[in-house]
C-alpha cells in the first residue's frame, strides 16, 4: 500500500535513451497501465520502478520517499513476469513460499498465506506439482500467487497475459482487476494491448518513444486523445484520420488533421456536422456489428455499422459525423480544441 | 530402412556382435585370468573359463601386499586412487561452478580478462606446465601427499566453460524473480543455480572422476613412496619386462579392481546422467 511517484525519470543505455523523462503520479490503491508499441520503454520504466534497473536521472518515490538507491527486495515490490519466471525445480507451494522464506517469515504464517492465495487462485489441488506439469494459464496463476502472498507495497506486471490465448486472456484480465481491487495494492501494469489497457486501468499512460504521450482516465483519453498517436493507438479499429487540406471543412485555427471514431459516423445524409462521401471497398461483418472500409477525398476510413450492413462493396455512401464528435490535430499531431463544421462534400 | 530386409538385419547384427566381441573379449580375459594361478596363465594354451584361484588371488592382492610395488596392498592403492579421483572431480566441480557463477552473473573489472585467461588455459594441459608445477610442489613440500596429487589438477577450464554455457541459458527473468524474492547472491546460487545444475554436475562428475582415476603422468612424478601410489601407477610398476618376474595373476586382479570403481560410478550415476541428456527444461 503506497503511492508511487515518478519525477522526470530517465534511462540511457550508453548513448541511446530508452526513457526520456517520464513523470507519473499513481495514488494509493490504484492500477496504472503503461501502454505503447513494442520498444517504447515500458519495460525499462517498470524495471526502474522495481529496482532491477538503475535510474539514470530523475526520482522514483514510494509514499513520498525516494527509493532510487534501494534494491528490489527492500522496495517491497512483487513482480509478475511475461514468461512467469517460475523456479522450474520447485513445486507450486515452494515457488510461492520462496520469497517469504527469504524474509524469515514463520513457517505457519507462510503456510497460511500460501494456502489462502492458492484458494483464491484455485491452485489448491496443484501445490505439489512442478511448473512443468502445469498449463500456461495455471503457471500464470502461480506467478500471480507468488506476488500476492508477499503482500507487497506495489505490484508490478510486465505483459503478464501475452502468452495466453485470447479467451484465457479475457478471463484473467477480469480476475486481475478484481484481485487488485480486493487486495487494494497499488499496481503498475505494462501491456502493448490497448484493449487490456482500457479495461484494466484506473490511470492510463500512453507511451511512445520513451515519452508519455498522454496520461489520464481511460475514457477521458478515449474521448479526448491528445495526439494523433494516441488517437490511432487507443481504440480498435483506430480513429479515422483525414487530411484537412483535402476536405472543405471549417476547422479551428492551426488544425491540419481531422479525426473521428468509426462508431461516431452515421451512414446517412444530414444537414449539420461533417458530411463525406465514401466509396465502400470492403465489408467486414463480425456479428454484432460490421466494419466498412472506404475511401474519401481525405483518405481511407473505417466505419462501424450496427448489425448486418446492407451496404454493398463499390457503393457510394454519405457519411455524417456530428460536429461534437470531431477531433482536430495540428501539424505536429497535437490536439487542437474547438469544433468545426463541414460545408460541403 | 535398416531392418527391412533380413540380409541387412543379419549383416548389421553380425557387425555389432563382432564389435562387442572385440571390445569385450580382453576384459573377459582379464576377469578369467584373475582367477587362475600364475603357472596356469604362463602355460599355453590360455584358459577361457574361470579357474579356482579367484579367492586366493584377490585376498593376496587386496590385503597381502605385492612385492614389486613395495609390498603395498592393492586395497591401499584403491583408497589412494579413490581419494585422488574424488578430490579432483569434486574440487573441479566446485571451482568451476564458482568461477562460472562469477563470470556470468557479476559485473566486475577485468571480467572478460579472467574469462579469456580461463579460456586460454584450455591450451595448457598438465603435460605442458608439468616442470614448473613440479617445482612448486617440491617447494611447498607437497610431494607424496594427497594435496600434491590433487591440487595441480583441480582447476578446469573445460568444466568452467561448460557451466558458463549452461548459466547463460538461464533466463534473465528467473534471476530477476529471485532478486525480487529477496534472494541474495549466495541464496540464488544455493537455491536456484545449484539445483538447476544438478544433472550437469552429475554428468561432469562421471567424466571428471574417470579423468582423475586414470591420471598417469602427474601421480607418477609427484609420488615417491609406494604407499602413496595410485592404482594406475602401481599397475604399471607391477609389470616387468621379464615375464617370469611379473606376477600376472595379481596384475589381472589389480586390473579388475582398477576398472571396478569407474564402472560403479557410471552405473550409479547413470540415472542422473541420462536425465541430464534428455531433460530440456529452462
Ligand atoms: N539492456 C539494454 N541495453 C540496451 N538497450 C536496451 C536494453 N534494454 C532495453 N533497451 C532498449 O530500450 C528500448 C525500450 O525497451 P523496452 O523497455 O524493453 O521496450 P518495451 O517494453 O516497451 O517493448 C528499446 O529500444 C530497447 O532496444
Ligand atoms: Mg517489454
Amino acid at each position: 500500500m503506497a503511492s508511487v511517484e515518478l519525477k522526470d525519470v530517465r534511462k540511457s543505455y550508453g548513448s541511446t535513451e530508452a526513457v526520456k523523462g517520464v513523470s507519473i503520479a499513481i495514488p494509493d490503491k490504484e492500477l496504472c497501465v503503461l501502454v505503447g508499441p513494442s520498444g517504447c520503454g515500458k519495460s525499462t520504466l517498470l524495471r526502474m520502478i522495481a529496482g532491477l534497473e538503475e535510474i539514470t536521472a530523475g526520482e522514483v518515490r514510494f509514499d513520498g520517499q525516494v527509493v532510487n538507491a534501494i534494491g528490489p527486495t527492500e522496495r517491497d515490490i512483487a513482480m509478475v513476469f511475461q514468461n512467469y519466471a517460475l523456479y522450474p525445480h520447485m513445486n507450486v507451494f515452494d515457488n510461492m513460499a520462496y520469497g517469504l522464506r527469504n524474509r524469515g517469515t514463520p513457517k505457519d504464517e507462510i503456510k497460511r498465506r500460501v494456502d489462502e492465495a492458492a484458494k483464491r487462485l484455485e491452485l489448491s489441488h496443484l501445490l505439489d506439482r512442478t511448473p512443468r506439469q502445469l498449463s500456461g494459464g495455471q503457471r500464470q496463476r502461480v506467478a500471480m500467487g507468488r506476488a500476492i502472498v508477499r503482500e507487497p507495497k506495489v505490484f508490478l506486471f510486465d505483459e503478464p497475459l501475452s502468452n495466453l490465448d485470447a479467451k484465457l486472456r479475457g478471463q484473467m484480465r477480469v480476475e486481475i482487476k478484481s484481485l487488485q481491487r480486493a487486495l487494494g495494492v497499488t499496481s503498475v501494469y505494462v501491456t502493448h494491448d490497448q484493449l487490456e489497457a482500457m479495461t484494466l486501468a484506473d490511470i492510463l499512460v500512453v507511451m511512445n518513444g520513451g515519452l508519455v504521450e498522454q496520461a489520464g482516465r481511460p475514457l477521458d483519453i478515449y474521448e479526448k486523445p491528445a495526439s494523433t498517436f494516441v488517437a490511432s493507438f487507443i481504440g480498435a479499429p483506430p480513429m479515422n484520420l483525414l487530411k484537412l487540406s483535402d476536405l472543405s471543412v471549417t476547422a479551428p485555427a492551426g488544425a491540419e488533421t481531422l479525426g473521428f471514431r468509426p462508431e461516431d459516423a452515421v451512414i446517412a445524409s444530414a444537414t449539420s456536422g461533417l458530411r463525406l462521401e465514401a466509396r465502400i471497398e470492403a465489408v467486414e461483418p463480425v456479428g454484432a456489428e460490421s466494419f466498412l472500409h472506404g475511401t474519401t477525398p481525405g483518405g481511407r476510413v473505417i466505419l462501424r455499422a450496427p448489425g448486418r450492413s446492407q451496404v454493398e462493396v463499390g457503393e457510394r455512401v454519405a457519411v455524417n459525423v456530428p460536429a461534437d464528435k470531431l477531433h482536430f490535430f495540428d501539424a505536429q499531431g497535437k490536439r487542437v480544441e474547438g469544433q468545426g463544421v463541414s460545408v460541403q462534400i | 530402412m535398416i531392418g527391412q530386409s533380413p540380409i541387412r538385419t543379419f549383416i548389421a547384427h553380425a557387425v555389432l556382435i563382432l564389435g562387442v566381441l572385440v571390445v569385450a573379449f580382453p576384459i573377459y580375459y582379464v576377469l578369467v585370468a584373475s582367477t587362475h594361478s600364475l603357472q596356469t596363465i604362463l602355460r599355453p594354451p590360455l584358459p577361457l573359463v574361470p579357474g579356482d584361484q579367484g579367492w586366493a588371488n584377490y585376498s593376496t592382492a587386496l590385503f597381502g601386499g605385492v612385492g614389486r610395488i613395495g609390498g603395498v596392498a592393492v586395497g591401499t592403492l584403491l583408497f589412494n586412487s579413490t581419494v585422488v579421483a574424488l578430490g579432483i572431480a569434486i574440487g573441479k566441480i566446485i571451482i568451476s561452478l564458482l568461477s562460472a557463477y562469477a563470470i556470468v552473473f557479476f559485473r566486475f573489472p577485468g571480467r572478460m580478462v579472467f574469462f579469456w585467461l580461463i579460456f586460454i588455459t584450455l591450451m595448457l594441459p598438465v603435460e605442458v606446465r608439468i616442470l614448473p608445477t613440479y617445482k612448486v610442489m617440491v617447494d611447498l613440500n607437497l610431494i607424496d601427499t594427497y594435496t600434491g596429487l590433487i591440487l595441480p589438477l583441480i582447476a578446469s577450464a573445460t568444466a568452467t566453460l561448460l557451466f558458463r554455457q549452461f548459466f547463460m541459458t538461464i533466463p534473465g527473468e528467473l534471476v530477476e524473480a529471485a532478486r525480487v524474492d529477496g534472494a541474495g547472491p549466495w541464496r540464488f546460487f544455493r537455491d536456484i543455480l545449484l539445483p538447476l545444475s544438478r544433472t550437469n554436475i552429475a554428468a561432469l562428475f562421471v567424466i571428471l572422476f574417470i579423468y582423475g582415476w586414470t591420471q598417469y603422468l602427474w601421480p607418477l612424478l609427484v609420488t615417491n613412496r609406494s604407499d602413496m601410489n595410485t592404482i594406475v601407477i602401481a599397475l604399471r610398476k607391477m609389470i616387468s619386462f621379464a615375464d617370469a618376474d611379473t606376477q600376472w595373476h595379481l596384475v589381472m586382479v589389480t586390473c579388475v579392481l582398477a576398472i571396478l570403481p569407474p564402472v560403479l560410478v557410471v552405473v550409479l550415476m547413470q540415472r542422473w546422467f541420462v536425465r541430464g541428456l534428455v531433460e530440456t527444461e529452462k
